[in-house]
């Protein structure tokens, strides 16, 4: 297999379910030839440790990402609108656990 | 000959497969053809030294209690022999580090050379093939070490199975080039496959006993998971020829010395070296 053969294996994102209920969360990224392998690859680079119990995989290229550069119009607007959070409210005495 | 020392044949043909198998396969850790698939056939490698490891510390143990004129008859191996006349009990690492070939009871197939990735595959998916049919037969075992063992195993096993069966597929309906060399792989490896259903004095014991399997009963599964494989991978079956036998009687390729020089060196030079 030449170098550029290799290079034509995709990348894939992994996407680790720790145990029943918890969520996917996102381990990292691998090479693989399609789906099954990939999962086949997660499961040995990435859940050797007992780390999972399910995996998701997808090809990298179906990520698509927000735009670092536009960082400070997508998220600093957010930093003066505390009325977001739900803080401004008066709880009745009797609710021990919110 | 009683009957402990046939079950202890009968697990060190089992253990042995497994380690030097196992030891085939690490030779590939920092050489694999991608970093995902070295990962993977180390993972696998581990898989087999482990269940050695089980199969090898049970064998000690029931080698421990023989009396010690049947212990004298079992192993031609001069540092064992020491080690016997000596009274000296044995261990797992005794019987892995310092046993000579004669005395190793794996089948040819798992010895021969990992070559490349295609008879690497051939060799383990030949092996895989039986070896999960062979540890789902073993959980029934009158021997409940060996059933716990086969249970345990399985489960690696299964995956094993999956892991080269896809390879074999991959390559063999590949590129015209992985499908030449799949097939040159099988065609090349295919005279070792007999021994692996071919029964053994130790094999025959122990089915006597209900400890073991037929291991001729496996042939007609073996034959379907193969030709199964094979089909969807585009390949042709070989014809069933001249097989080679021996090496669960101890008679082997000249490979096993290889492996052995080189699995058994430091005990060898270092005894009861640690570390």
């Amino acid at each position: 297999m030449t170098t550029s053969n290799k290079a034509e294996w995709p990348l894939w994102e992994v996407f680790i379910r720790s145990k029943a209920g918890l969520d996917h969360k996102h381990a990292g990224s691998l090479h693989a030839a399609d789906a099954e392998m990939a999962i086949e690859n997660a499961r040995d680079v990435y859940t050797r440790r007992m780390e999972g119990v399910s995996i998701w995989v997808v090809e990298s290229k179906y990520i698509h990402a927000s735009d670092p550069g536009e960082s400070e119009s997508l998220y600093d607007p957010a930093n003066d609108k505390v009325y977001r959070h739900p803080t401004f409210y008066n709880l009745p005495d009797e609710l021990k656990h919110m | 000959m009683s009957q402990t020392t046939d079950l202890i044949k009968y697990t060190l043909q089992i253990a042995d497969n497994a380690l030097v198998l196992g030891h085939r396969l690490s030779e590939w850790c920092g050489h694999g053809p991608i970093l995902e698939q070295d990962i993977a056939i180390t993972n696998i490698a581990l898989d087999h030294l482990g269940q050695a490891r089980s199969l090898y510390q049970y064998a000690a143990e029931l080698f421990n209690n023989l009396p010690l004129v049947e212990k004298n008859d079992l192993f031609a191996s001069a540092v064992l022999q020491q080690k016997i006349n000596a009274e000296e009990p044995l261990d797992e690492d005794d019987l892995a580090y310092l046993r000579d070939g004669w005395d190793f009871r794996n089948v040819q197939l798992v010895e021969q050379p990992n070559k490349d990735w295609a008879y690497t595959v051939a060799r383990s998916f030949f092996y895989d093939s039986f070896n999960f049919h062979f540890y789902t037969a073993l959980q029934n075992s009158a021997d409940k070490t060996l059933a716990a063992i086969a249970e345990k195993s399985l489960k690696e096993v299964a995956y094993h199975l999956r892991w080269s069966s896809e390879w074999v597929v991959r390559l063999g309906d590949g590129t015209a080039e992985s499908h030449e060399r799949m097939q040159t792989a099988i065609n090349d490896y295919w005279m070792y496959t007999g021994e692996l259903v071919t029964m053994s004095e130790a094999d025959t014991a122990a089915l006597n006993t209900g400890n073991g399997v037929a291991a001729t009963a496996l042939k007609q599964k073996w034959d379907e998971q193969v030709n199964a494989v094979l089909q969807e991978a585009t390949l042709a079956r070989p014809e069933d020829g001249w097989m080679q036998q021996g090496g669960k009687d101890g008679r082997h390729t000249e490979h096993l010395g290889y492996i052995l020089a080189e699995l058994q060196f430091m005990q060898r030079a270092y005894p009861n070296m640690e570390w």
